[in-house]
């Protein structure tokens, strides 16, 4: 007998051994939505110590190059529109880059999937402009840019939105811990600071 | 693997992990109960915690009703646990990955060790995870010559302080910033003898002491917090990166996951996610959640195994209430709001899973005998059910685990001779008029005979009344 | 009203103060107060000990006991709780579900004294005087199991003279637990310690509760520190007039 079938052969026998099984409906009358407050996104994304720039498409990479000094290596996605990166960085589109080289960038650039205005969150989702998850993982710094349309009100919208298949990253504010005292502290083995270009 | 009797639910097998503690908890809570620094540790962060959560939960219009649904989720996972499992296993399986069954502790661990023996990695890197604590994961890999790297920044101060994890959520909450720079300053390779306890530069300490490592080890074990059945994804919930790191760098990614963790479909996520931030760390989300589905092409990890887990739930799932400390996400909530958890902390309770929940889902796992004190160590006062987000009635499980602890013998007598008085009124008057009696014939605030000395070792006792009320009644 | 008093074994046999202040309360609004003499007690002690078995009977005898009233009070929040919560559980898991039905049905007609006067007799000024200084320790059964909420407060705040002064972190237990204080009794003197600390602090001469258990074990506490502070339920409060304080009655129970 495999150790799945002794398993499930015990399963089966403790909901038998507790009576007969009453079918479960699960109440849903929580919200599934609601009213979409940006000031509130831009407000809850910098509680969590995100940096906001309300900005329009046109002003994106002068943007860019107002938050990263003259000469940064950028690590970008390969499907990132280009017209966002300026011409004061290293841009180094991920054509199977090396973790080394990707570690030692000074930053990434990365579109979103949708984001989630109760929570302050973006969720990158592997598409072409947000790339492969380790590229939002070891620079130091990492510049989000994300459209209105992107923006739900709540977590119900967001993951209706996504596909489960692909792989998913939630970010809620730089990377954090509050494991000594139950403190917060930003910044321990993601990126220390987040950046989040709003688009209209 | 175990052989019992093919298919009977079974708890978990002693003599291997950490679901059993060395001695009762009377006689632990004790020890820390003397132990100022640990106190004060203690209260501070479960203070804090308390009043940030609150604070989050009281943002959100429809907590009640995100509960209940948190509640149903689960009572309907484990209505329906074979066949979600049988999905999940399906599912993650077409995606890529490899899916193991483990009955218990000991076979959990043997799959694992073998997994990383075939990588020929000599090392592996950890996130941190409850249930590869209580299958005694690391003393396993270490017997079998790899060396488990924990990355999580309270599991690494826990690892280097040759410790034992006293909370959840937060494993190192019993140590405070002075402890946490010593224990570096001892124990952490490489680090810079100017570190200071700012929590900031103890953190950076980490990442550095980390960074290598994560970029150079090819496997990683991580727990989940969620397996969805519908699709074969899992998620962890973490905030550090620690987890991202693990879940993305290696070649090889190993999961362990409590069979329980299961939910059935992509949807229940948006409850969960909602309820766990605001009830643990009190954010309105953890700054990271991963989510994967078995293997991507060109992202993270190309081996992907999966390890279910039994060890005991079956056991627990025998019993039709027993089964709802199944249901708990892992918040910990429980615990910040514990009165005795917040004096005690958690190594007072043996097993890894302390506080309330600890304290009725550890002696369901072992089988009651094996922590008969730990449904006694509440108060019963109640706080553990009101804050815990999927609504398991707690009070109700200790006082059932109660029932069923074996009881000292010289109590059970007193116990039955007290409820046959009680069952008869003149011998229930005579009784009283022999308290009465008693009481008098010794001062006020006399020592009361064992069992019941603890009492007036630090209260008196009340002054005995002259009558009794159903005397000063049939007076009337 | 006609209204049935299940006095408690605790208040029966060691706080008779409590009981007495509720029967003088409920008379001196108007009403009848019948005592059931068979009953003893609810069984709360063996069922939180882990003796349902040897609870069983207990329980039966209160349904006997309580089953031809329409309105049943106890001045204890705990006892109440036991009927509401434990009856019904105990009766299932001995599979007797007639039993249970009926518990349910007694527990339906079973009231704290708060909530009795509040919600059923739809009272918050019961005529009481009390010129003391007094904080209220909400106990936990009475707070989370029945949800008494600010009722007790309701009522304090209404009574002539007393300063009632907020007790920080109320809401904490108080270590006692019953079965608790005496198998984990340095862990239950820990939290009484901190209980006692927010009392003091208080500076109130007399701490109040709707549970003699409770006062039982922070009045032997604050007795053994001879801090001065003396424990008095929540009854012998109300019950308490003018005219009791003039004719010397006695109102409290010394720690």
């Amino acid at each position: 007998m495999s150790s799945r079938d002794l398993l499930l052969g015990r399963l089966r026998a403790a909901l038998a051994a507790g009576g007969p099984q009453v079918p479960v409906e699960v109440p849903r009358d929580y919200r599934h939505g609601g009213p979409l407050d940006l000031d509130r996104f831009v407000a809850r994304l910098i509680d969590y110590r995100a940096q906001v720039h309300r900005v329009s498409e046109d002003a994106v990479a002068d943007t860019i190059a107002a938050i990263l000094p003259a000469g940064a290596t950028v690590v970008v996605p390969p499907g990132l529109p280009s017209g966002w990166l300026p011409s004061t960085v290293t841009v180094r589109p991920d054509h199977d880059l090396d973790n080394g080289r990707i570690a030692a960038a000074d930053a990434v650039v990365t579109a979103a999937a949708v984001a989630v205005a109760e929570t302050g969150t973006v969720v990158l989702d592997g598409s072409p402009d947000q790339g492969r998850r380790v590229l939002s993982l070891l620079p130091d710094r990492h510049v989000c840019v994300l459209r209105t349309a992107q923006v739900v009100a709540t977590v119900p919208e967001a993951l209706a939105r996504l596909t489960p298949q692909r792989p998913l990253t939630w970010i809620s504010g730089p990377s954090a811990t509050s494991d000594i005292e139950l403190s917060r502290v930003e910044g321990v083995h993601g990126p220390r600071t987040l950046h989040v270009v709003l688009l209209p | 693997m175990t052989h019992t009797f093919l298919g009977m639910p079974s708890t978990a097998p002693p003599g291997v992990g950490h679901l059993r503690g060395t001695e009762p908890f009377p006689s632990a809570a004790r020890r820390s109960l003397a132990d100022p620094q640990l106190r004060r540790n203690l209260g501070h962060a479960t203070a804090t915690i308390r009043a940030r959560s609150a604070g989050m939960i009281a943002e959100v219009p429809d907590w009640q009703q995100l509960r209940e649904a948190g509640r149903a989720i689960k009572t309907d996972v484990m209505a329906r646990l074979p066949e979600l499992l049988e999905q999940l296993e399906a599912r993650v399986t077409e995606a890529g990955a490899v899916v193991h069954w483990a009955a218990d502790a000991t076979e959990a661990n043997r799959i694992v060790t073998d997994l990383v023996r075939a990588t020929g990695s000599e090392r592996v890197i950890k996130v941190k995870s409850m249930v590869t604590q209580e299958i005694g994961l690391n003393e396993a890999l270490v017997a079998a010559g790899i060396a488990p790297v924990e990355t999580d920044l309270a599991e690494l101060i826990v690892q280097l302080g040759d410790d034992r994890p006293s909370h959840i959520l937060v494993p190192a909450i019993h140590r405070n910033r002075a402890e946490i720079r010593e224990i570096f300053l001892r124990a952490m390779p490489g680090v810079d003898p100017g570190l200071t306890d700012e929590p900031a530069a103890l953190a950076a300490a980490a990442r550095n002491y980390l960074r290598q490592t994560f970029l150079t080890t090819k496997v990683a074990v991580s727990g989940a917090n969620f397996a969805v059945a519908q699709t074969g994804t899992l998620a962890v919930v973490e905030s550090e990166g620690n987890g991202r790191m693990c879940l993305t760098l290696p070649e090889t990614l190993i999961t362990v996951m409590g069979i329980e963790k299961v939910v059935p479909t992509w949807q229940d996520l948006e409850v969960f996610l909602q309820l766990l931030p605001r009830a643990s760390t009190g954010e309105r989300m953890n700054p990271y959640t991963s989510m994967w589905t078995g293997v991507t092409p060109g992202d993270g990890p190309q081996a992907f195994h999966l390890v279910l887990l039994d060890n005991g739930r079956s056991a627990v799932l025998a019993d039709p209430t027993g089964r709802q400390a199944l249901h708990c996400i892992r918040c910990s909530a429980c615990l910040n709001v514990c009165p005795v958890y917040e004096r005690t902390g958690g190594h007072a309770y043996g097993s890894v899973y302390p506080g309330p929940i600890g304290a009725v889902l550890s002696p369901q796992l072992t089988g009651v005998a094996d922590n008969a004190s730990l449904p006694y160590a509440s108060s019963l006062c109640g706080a553990c059910y009101d804050a815990c987000p999927v609504k398991i009635n707690i009070p109700e499980l200790l006082v059932q685990l109660r029932d069923q602890a074996p009881h000292p013998r010289a109590e059970a007598a007193a116990m039955a001779a007290a409820a046959y008085t009680m069952d008869h009124p003149r011998l229930y008057e005579a009784a009283q008029r022999a308290v009465r009696l008693s009481r008098l014939a010794g001062r006020r605030g006399c020592a009361l005979p064992p069992p019941l000395d603890g009492w007036t070792a630090s209260r008196d006792l009340p002054d005995p009344p002259a009558q009794t009320f159903r005397q000063w009644w049939a007076g009337r | 009203m006609r209204i049935a008093l299940f006095v408690t074994c605790l208040a029966d046999t060691v706080f008779p103060e409590a009981a007495k202040a509720t029967v003088r309360l409920l008379e001196r609004l108007g009403h009848e107060v019948v005592f059931p003499a068979e009953q003893t007690c609810c069984g709360q002690m063996h069922v939180n000990t882990g003796y349902q078995r040897e609870a069983l009977p207990l329980i039966r005898r209160h349904v006997r006991t309580f089953d031809p009233y329409d309105v049943i009070v106890a001045p204890s929040g705990s006892c109440v709780g036991s009927v509401r919560h434990q009856h019904p559980l105990v009766a299932r898991r001995a599979g007797d579900d007639r039993l249970a039905g009926r518990v349910e049905d007694v527990a339906a007609r079973t009231y704290e004294l708060s909530e009795l006067l509040v919600d059923v007799l739809g009272v918050t000024d019961v005529g009481a005087y009390y010129p003391h200084r007094v904080t209220y320790h909400p106990t936990c059964h009475s707070l989370r199991m029945l949800r008494v909420g600010d009722r007790p407060l309701r009522l304090l705040r209404a009574v002539r003279g007393l300063d009632l002064v907020e007790l920080p972190d109320a809401e904490q237990c108080c270590g006692f637990g019953g079965t608790f204080a005496v198998k984990n009794a340095d862990t239950s003197t820990a939290m009484l310690a901190d209980k006692m600390r927010h009392v003091l602090s208080t500076r109130a001469d007399v701490c109040t509760a709707s549970d003699a258990s409770c006062l039982m074990h922070l009045g032997g506490g604050l007795s053994r520190l001879r801090t001065g502070v003396r424990t008095v339920h929540l009854a012998e409060i109300l019950a308490a007039t003018e005219r009791s304080a003039i004719t010397g009655e006695r109102t409290a129970v010394r720690p």
